[in-house]
């Protein structure tokens, strides 16, 4: 702390004058302390109310029977037994997985791939990384409305630029064959936009005496990016799989506004689920118990992230 | 070889980057399309004229402008309280000193793994009890400041030097007045981070007003425009006209702020 307080109680001071300090220092403390609660208070209630509070309230409502309007009953693990035999559930599950497992990895190799391209001084290249990156901001409500439109089977362009090539008129999403890889890639046109920008900021961190060395010692393009490129982006790729990962398991806005969740099921994801339960079957307990298992794979994921980056911050303080 | 030569590279970028773009294009037309030139098979790829017919539908048959001002509201209302509110509560955090604030902070931060559906079943219990359910009060109250704000409020200060506003603090300035005429600001990075990601989060919602909201004059745009599609299924030049009017604030803001934007997405993932 500073020096101040020391040079003001230097020697010689009679011995009233320091207990008339001690006790303003302690005055204000306890001030400080009262600024200090004030400060954070409204903070406090907002974000532990709505957040703490809930998550207990989501716990005890999963072991009871409820429907938000007459008193339910405690049911114990009933809700947790009838998921793992909801035949609903388990298809929610599965369409969740495979969303996730086409959606992660083709934005993360879609993004990288674009921000190398993107990564150069040409002219127009402003342009060109916004319009790659502008789907991200729009709300997935907007998309959603957009794309249902474009890809409307009577009066849709898609169809239609079909018509013009001789292809046969398609069902699109309301193809249960079809729709929810169209919603992948629906995601992947506004989605790719975040990785690509990430992967930008983070190319610029590669150092380029590296990229000199490899280049000087007879390495090509390809082998600089496998070599040098690559492994220097490898913290930034493991930071972004876990997160795409954790927003491709919360999908919802999209496949609300584009499919509710058909057709014949075909697109119903987890979170689509849970909020069926809750908000159309009026089953919230079972709704909640759905969440709560959601919950936990997003938790570990959170986790896994929370560690990853931990150990980032402590190897890059360690080079600084 | 002169620098003038143009890059080989324009032959793979643009048409990629246009393949971003057309979606949009497309939105925009069709915003301008006669019903007659949509409702034909195959539909006309480029408008004859330009039909405001579906703009002057949305804007005196339909609620669109009372669901833009509500939207307008409740995220101006979210930006403006969570600037305030997070900069209270991290500048607590960073410069003063109470019994709890590690075991507080530590809680904030854990919240924000908490997903959105283990809350979203009891917060509507709570804002019905709260007799918010249906209002716009519904949609404010829990975006009234996030964790993330007070985080990257606490995160910035601690970065900045302390003299100055110890100096100011001995001269006998209250903490609130060394906040505001001091702190503040300098902190305009944090100030814009939070307003951008502030905004964008509570304009584009869409799960929390679908749950809190049922009545039509308190819809946001996002719940408005996906119930007026399903209503008007046959009125696509009137669906995208009010599809423009949803997205173009975004747009605009983002293209006014880009480098905010980006800055604050990239430093809100990365080092957040």
């Amino acid at each position: 702390m500073s020096t101040l307080p020391r040079a003001l109680t230097l020697p010689a001071q009679p011995a009233t004058t320091a207990q008339a300090a001690r006790r303003a220092a302690r005055r204000r403390a306890r001030q400080e302390r009262s600024t200090a609660w004030a400060f954070i208070g409204p903070s406090v209630v907002v974000i532990l109310g709505l957040s703490v509070v809930p998550v207990v309230w989501s716990l005890l409502l999963s072991f009871r029977a409820d429907d938000l309007v007459t008193p339910g009953r405690w049911v114990g693990l009933d809700n947790y037994r009838a998921l793992a035999q909801d035949p609903n559930f388990r298809t929610a599950v599965g369409n969740t997985l495979l969303y996730a497992a086409l959606y992660v990895p083709l934005s993360l190799v879609g993004g990288l791939a674009l921000a190398l391209a993107l990564n150069r001084r040409i002219r127009l290249i402003g342009l060109y990384r916004t319009l790659v990156f502008i789907p991200f901001v729009v709300s997935a409500t907007a998309q959603g409305v957009l794309f249902s439109f474009i890809l409307d089977p009577e009066f849709g362009v898609a169809n239609a630029l079909l018509h013009h090539l001789g292809i046969s008129a398609q069902g699109f999403l309301a193809d249960p064959d079809q729709a929810l890889y169209l919603l992948v890639l629906i995601s992947l046109w506004s989605g790719v936009g975040f990785c690509v920008v990430v992967y930008l900021a983070a190319l610029q961190d590669v150092p380029p005496e590296l990229v000199e060395a490899a280049r000087i010692d007879g390495a090509g393009r390809a082998q600089v990016l496998r070599h040098v490129t690559l492994p220097a982006l490898t913290p930034v790729t493991v930071f972004l799989l876990l997160w795409q990962l954790i927003t491709a398991l919360q999908v919802f806005d999209l496949i609300y506004v584009t499919t509710k969740g058909g057709p014949l099921g075909s697109t119903t994801v987890i979170v689509y689920f849970v909020w069926q339960q809750a908000f159309q079957m009026f089953t919230a307990g079972y709704g909640a118990a759905s969440a709560y298992v959601l919950a936990l794979a997003l938790l570990v994921a959170g986790g896994a992230l929370r560690v990853v980056r931990r150990r980032q911050g402590r190897t890059e303080g360690g080079v600084r | 070889m002169s620098a003038r030569r143009v890059s080989a590279w324009h032959l793979v970028l643009a048409p990629l980057a246009l393949c971003f773009a057309l979606p949009f294009v497309w939105l925009l037309l069709s915003s301008v399309m006669s019903n007659a030139e949509i409702n034909r098979f195959p539909p006309a790829l480029w408008p004859k004229g330009v039909d405001l017919g579906g703009y002057r539908y949305v804007l005196g048959n339909a609620l669109f402008p009372r669901w833009f001002a509500n939207s307008l509201i409740v995220a101006s209302v979210a930006v403006v309280s969570n600037l305030l509110l997070g900069s209270l509560g991290g500048y607590a955090f960073a410069r003063m000193r109470f019994a709890g604030s590690r075991l507080l902070l530590g809680l904030m931060l854990a919240t924000m793994v908490v997903p959105f559906q283990l809350t979203m079943i009891p917060t509507f219990l709570m804002m019905k009890w709260f007799g918010l359910i249906d209002s716009l009060g519904a949609l404010i109250v829990p975006s009234l400041v996030t964790p993330f704000a007070v985080f990257l409020f606490r995160q910035f200060f601690l970065a900045l030097p302390r003299e100055m506003e110890e100096a100011a603090w001995i001269d006998g300035c209250s903490r609130l007045r060394v906040l505001f005429s001091i702190v503040m600001p300098l902190a305009r990075p944090a100030l814009a981070t939070v307003a951008v990601l502030t905004f964008l989060s509570t304009w584009n919602d869409l799960s929390w007003p679908l749950i809190a909201i049922n009545h039509d004059t308190q819809y946001t745009l996002q719940l408005g425009l996906t119930t007026f599609q399903g209503q008007h299924h046959t009125k696509w030049s009137a669906v995208m006209a009010g599809n423009v009017i949803t997205v173009v604030p975004v747009l605009v803001a983002f293209l006014l702020a880009q480098k905010t934007f980006i800055q604050s997405l990239t430093s809100s993932g990365l080092k957040g």
